[in-house]
């Protein structure tokens, strides 16, 4: 049972990632961006590209992804997202859902639609010992460890620095923040500059540890979706939490049943939704 | 004195909704100037006019002689106009210190800092890691008035301050008045409360259904007069 649940811990690692960007525009716009899973392949793609078409070395290539997604997001929130933003979430969520329609086909048609994943010479099938029957993956080691990471410094950043000072003043009043001499529509595109940065982080990660493909986008939101939902919408430590959550109940389904694991994921999303509609973690601010 | 903001001709709109008509006003360096009138007068969208918030056309606001109308708010602070908006509207999420260091974001320079801000309101000082909605209205008006000093304007908008607050919480309020326009800074407040309005400010002008019914030295004007004005009979 440890086991199981170790390996949950771990897989909640990779999703955390998955969600934390997802956490970060909605704490920060009220946006929720339906193409987040698709980005997040997206983000993986860029990464394979640079390696198999340009011939980077894989290190570089990685490196180049950070930069490029932040310039991306940036451009993306500035010049297409924050026309969509206001009291009515319909416009967003319409944009978003038309952007995972573009990205999935533009992949298919550049990629085609067999899985691919980012070489890690070896990497993917380290491990080590714990006891005679149990040994641990250095790179799913490595995931969560990424993963506490980008929570604990999008939390730091929110709360202990100007610009997360700036993102929560445009969350709770973006007239009044405007009067203080913000620019609201430069303060969103940081957010979601931010944001894309975590979702590539995400995607070069899930490419590493398995394959990825064009379709695997809406499954990968769905994940992100769930993690945020049940540890509470804005909430960086409860994201987190929310994602460990999901993958261990995955994994005590995998136990049971191996057809059984992301049913039981679904199943525990669908329990806290029910029961605490907020969230378990639902405070938004540090 | 010379005339440091002026409007010519305001109007403003909430959709085909017009608002103001067509409004005069002047207001002198170092002036504290109240503007009443009835709920619905157009107090506050002048006020949101002036600092942005409400657009109106190039022309018709003139600061130091250069047109800020239609201008964004950010702009318009980074001019030296600044509001502390009704319903004093603090940032939930941040702490009193927060809230205030937010006010400072224009980039402005001039006495205006925490520090001073402190010790003209001690209370914020020990409450500075509240969160600033955790406070009682008074204190919570002190920040809101603190945030716009923050910004070290040249003029200072304040739209009723005494909102919902007891009479004497209102007295403490204004009592601070002096130490903010002592060194010349340019005040305009928006006031129900005519006789305290009268109290603080050298001259009133009266609005009434989007236009200025009145105005005059404060000392000058009657109370039939102000009655008239403000409720049009």
């Amino acid at each position: 049972m440890i086991e199981t649940i170790v390996q949950g811990l771990l897989l909640g690692g990779l999703y955390t990632l998955f969600a934390l960007g997802q956490s970060l525009m909605f704490g920060v716009m009220r946006l929720t961006n339906t193409a987040q899973g698709d980005f997040i392949v997206l983000g993986a793609f860029a990464a394979i590209a640079g390696i198999s078409v340009l011939g980077l070395p894989v290190g570089w290539a990685l490196a180049a992804v950070l930069p490029a997604a932040f310039g991306f997001g940036y451009l993306l929130q500035r010049y297409v997202l924050n026309g969509t933003l206001g009291r009515d979430p319909l416009p967003s969520l319409v944009v978003t859902f038309g952007l995972s329609i573009v990205i999935q086909n533009l992949l298919l048609e550049l990629f085609s639609a067999d899985p691919r994943s980012i070489e890690t010479g070896g990497l993917a099938s380290e491990g080590f010992a714990v006891t005679d029957s149990f040994s641990l993956g250095v790179l799913p080691l490595m995931i969560l460890t990424v993963a506490i990471a980008a929570t604990a410094s999008l939390q730091w950043l929110f709360t202990r620095t100007a610009i997360g000072r700036s993102f929560r003043a445009v969350s709770d009043d973006r007239e009044i923040a405007e009067l203080m001499g913000l620019q609201s529509a430069k303060v969103y595109a940081l957010a979601t500059a931010i944001a894309f940065v975590l979702i590539s982080i995400a995607g070069i990660l899930q490419g590493m540890r398995t394959t990825v493909s064009p379709a695997d986008g809406p499954l990968l939101l769905l994940f992100a979706f769930e993690a945020v939902i049940i540890g509470g919408m804005g909430s960086f430590w409860g994201t987190l939490s929310g994602a460990m959550i999901l993958g261990v109940a995955q994994q005590i389904g995998f136990r049971a049943d191996p057809g059984w694991g992301i049913w039981f994921g679904h199943l525990v999303f669908l329990v806290v939704l029910v029961v605490r509609p907020q969230g378990l973690f639902p405070k938004t601010r540090g | 004195m010379s005339t440091i903001l002026s409007t010519h001709g305001l109007q403003a709109f909430y959709g085909d909704a017009q608002a103001l008509f067509g409004i005069e006003f002047e207001l002198a360096q170092g002036e504290m100037v109240a503007i009443i009138g009835a709920n619905g007068a157009g107090k506050s969208t002048f006020l949101k006019s002036l600092t942005g918030l409400v657009k109106t056309s190039k022309d018709s606001i003139r600061l130091n002689g250069e047109s800020i109308g239609g201008l964004p708010p950010g702009q318009i602070v980074r001019r030296g106009l600044a509001l502390v908006p009704e319903g004093r509207r603090l940032f939930p999420s941040l702490t009193v210190e927060e809230n205030l260091l937010m006010g400072a974001t224009a980039g402005r320079t001039g006495p205006w800092n925490l520090k001073r801000l402190f010790s003209l309101f001690p209370i914020l000082e020990e409450k500075r890691l509240s969160p600033g909605t955790a406070l009682s209205g008074g204190q919570q008006q002190m920040v809101a008035l603190g945030r716009a000093l923050m910004s070290n304007p040249e003029i200072l908008l304040c739209d009723e301050l005494s909102l919902g607050l007891a009479p004497i919480v209102i007295r403490e309020i204004y009592k601070v008045m002096p130490s903010i326009t002592a060194e010349g800074m340019t005040v305009v407040i928006v006031e129900q409360d005519v006789s305290m309005a009268q109290q603080v400010s050298q001259r009133v002008y009266c609005f009434q259904e989007g236009k200025v019914s009145l105005q005059g030295r404060s000392e000058d004007l009657t109370r039939e007069q102000i009655s008239q004005a403000y409720f049009g009979i």
